[in-house]
């Protein structure tokens, strides 16, 4: 049986649909998240699972039972807030005992469950302290902290390390992995910080105007997007990607006019008005004589440390490609690249959706997948 | 650093002053000076000019049983008003907050009370309580007597302080209202999520949040229902019956206008005088200086 499980789950604000039926089943003990641009409806599909919205349409299980009708507090779910939402009136150690205190439960107990929970995460000096005494990720730590003790059945995190520092947000990732490791309590995490999102989740829903683009795993969105958008918008530098078709000749044709040496490995797409899209990472350098080269221009690189990004103009289309040489590079330089064509994805210029090019390709994502 | 602008011109500063300073001068620092010099001198029995008494006057009101009657008739009168003008004015405000349907106009709505003229209002609720024809007046119908303001002294001063509160339901409603508005909805929802029910979470949440507010209201309140209270007394009840709502405000009217001892009456007026700074200042001492939640 699934943890949480979404039917055709729709929000409707007055006349505008921001939620458009989502469907998804999350797993015992499982992590997913939610990814998505702002405005894409994933805080308001969680605040739904949380009990803070109604539910327009559709239905929410949490461990088999229809909640659509109930409270937040008869969901057994714990929710930790973007602004952390602490009760700045109460010291940290009423923070995280009130919902214990709501439940009656007596102050001996509530006491000595408050101190447990603050020392995994390592509060219980500040347990005398208000919330206004204490740093950023202190607060982080605290609304966690109060999260955790109703021993809740499904956490919830509503963008909750928006407003900490690149370094704290590094930190406090790795705390609330531990902390999934250890408790093994089925989590739903919004973000839209892709690189908070890969690492955390064992699966992701990725989220675009309401509507549901992809559920996976990190490795299979990346490697195998099931749409346009999710190619566009998971990866670093994004992913290369032309509109254009394929033709007859071995080349591709690009939206400009311009050419790319580049046959296809499925002949019915020729002709056919797709997107096609390449990581930057699988676009090797080769030399001008190396079969099926093509031909492009330096624009510029961008230095990275480790590797470098060399931004390329190949007949009037971009080409991004991350190459580790060292030589040096000037713009306007020639330069030469090799597309393996079962690293190519392509996209229904129509439904924007991916185009399975056969079996070649279906093995080699396979591969990078279970990398 | 706060940046401050100057006039270079010596003058213009207090001629833009001068309406205002003007306005004081002569509707309180003139009346004032006036009621000190009644209230430490005393009008000779045949004319001739006052002589100093010193606090003899002061005296003759702390010795006179009637006056601390007085006293007591109005911190009740002061106590019941705010407490259930603010009590209803928190409800309401908890209930709009909450977003119920029709809102915005009952925003404006709860408002109006306070833009009418307590002499308006209390003819309006004298005929509202009267007995023998008013809204109140029919359980009269059904138990006859029941309802005697103008013979049961608790009922009429039930009446005033109901008309009272009526009054500053609105002025405290927007204050309140304000107040809750400024609680992040987050922190609600942190509640429902904890488990808490709407009213515990008024209790624990809310209130706390806003008890600033809740300390400025109170002591507005009371100033208001120490000194505003004349206009609805003299046109509802006129003291009576037999000074059960004689309040100290009202006393002052009595004593000096209509008995015309001008030097008690000026003493009466400085205890209130005492009594309403004595507030302002808690006010400015506790309120201002009290830490506000970040």
């Amino acid at each position: 049986m699934s943890a949480i499980t979404l039917k055709s789950v729709k929000k409707r604000y007055q006349k505008s649909l921001v939620v458009h039926g989502v469907d998804a089943e999350i797993e015992q003990g499982e992590f997913v998240v939610i990814l998505g641009p702002s405005g894409c409806g994933k805080s308001t599909l969680l605040r739904m699972i949380a009990g803070l919205e109604d539910i327009t349409e559709g239905e929410i299980l949490i461990g088999g039972t229809v909640v659509n009708k109930l409270e937040p507090r008869e969901r057994g779910c714990a929710m930790v807030f973007q602004n952390y939402a602490l009760y700045p009136h109460m010291s940290v150690a009423q923070n995280i005992g009130y919902a214990l205190k709501v439940a009656g439960m007596p102050r001996a107990e509530r006491d000595g469950k408050v101190a447990k929970v603050a020392k995994s995460v390592s509060l219980e000096a500040y347990l005398d302290r208000k919330p206004g005494e204490l740093s950023g990720g202190q607060r982080q730590r605290v609304a966690m902290a109060r999260a955790m003790v109703r021993e809740p059945k499904v956490f919830l995190f509503d963008e909750p390390f928006s407003n900490l520092d690149a370094k704290l947000r590094v930190a406090m990732r790795a705390e609330v992995r531990n902390l999934h490791r250890s408790l093994g309590v089925t989590s739903v995490f919004v973000t839209h910080d892709q690189t908070e999102a890969m690492t955390l989740a064992d699966r992701l829903i990725i989220m675009n105007s309401g509507i549901v683009e992809q559920i996976g795993k990190p490795s299979e969105v990346y490697h195998r997007p099931a749409s346009l958008f999710v190619a566009d918008f998971i990866g670093s530098p994004a992913m290369n990607l032309v509109r254009g078709h394929f033709a007859q000749d071995g080349y591709f044709r690009h939206g400009k006019g311009g050419m790319i040496h580049l046959p296809t490995i499925a002949p019915a797409l020729i002709s056919q008005e797709v997107s096609i899209g390449v990581r930057p990472e699988l676009v090797r350098r080769v030399s001008a004589t190396a079969k099926g080269a093509i031909a492009a221009v330096v624009d510029y690189t961008e230095e990275l440390g480790a590797a470098r990004l060399i931004y390329a103009d190949a007949d009037g289309s971009r080409i991004i490609s991350v190459d580790t040489a060292t030589d040096a590079l000037g713009t306007g330089m020639p330069i030469h690249f090799a597309i393996d064509p079962a690293d190519l994805h392509v996209f229904s210029h129509d439904t924007g959706r991916r185009i399975e090019l056969g079996e070649a390709q279906r093995a080699a994502t396979q591969t990078r997948i279970n990398a | 650093m706060e940046r401050r602008a100057f006039y270079r011109n010596g003058t213009l500063p207090w001629l833009l002053l001068a309406p205002q300073l003007l306005l004081v001068l002569v509707f309180f620092y003139w009346p004032t000076s006036q009621a000190l010099y009644w209230a430490f001198t005393l009008e000779q029995a045949w004319g001739g000019g006052n002589t100093w008494v010193g606090f003899a006057n002061f005296l003759a009101i702390f010795r006179d049983g009637q006056y601390w009657a007085t006293v007591g008739r109005s911190a009740f009168y002061a106590i019941c008003a705010t407490g259930l003008s603010m009590a209803i004015a928190l409800t309401l405000a908890m209930f709009v907050d909450r977003a119920l349907k029709g809102t915005r106009i009952f925003q404006s709505v709860f408002v109006w009370p306070y833009a009418i003229a307590a002499p308006a209002a209390g003819v309006a609720f004298r005929f509202i309580f009267s007995p023998e024809a008013g809204l109140i007046g029919s359980i009269n119908d059904i138990w006859p007597g029941i309802w005697s303001p103008a013979t049961n002294g608790w009922h009429a001063l039930g009446m005033v302080i109901v008309c009272h509160a009526w009054l500053g339901i609105g002025y405290n409603f927007i204050f309140f209202l304000a107040a809750l508005q400024m609680i992040p909805k987050s922190i609600t929802e942190a509640g429902a999520m904890d488990g808490a029910r709407p009213f515990q979470r008024m209790l624990d949440l809310q209130l706390p949040l806003i008890a600033p507010t809740v300390f400025f209201l109170m002591i507005m309140n009371l100033i208001s229902s120490f000194t505003d209270s004349f206009g609805l007394i003299d046109t509802m009840t006129e003291g009576g019956p037999i000074g059960a709502t004689e309040v100290m405000v009202y006393n002052i009217y009595i004593d000096g206008f209509k008995g015309l001892d001008y030097s008690g009456a000026a003493a009466q007026s400085i205890v209130l005088m005492v009594l309403v700074i004595a507030l302002t200042f808690v006010q400015f001492r506790w309120v201002e200086k009290r830490v506000h939640y970040s």
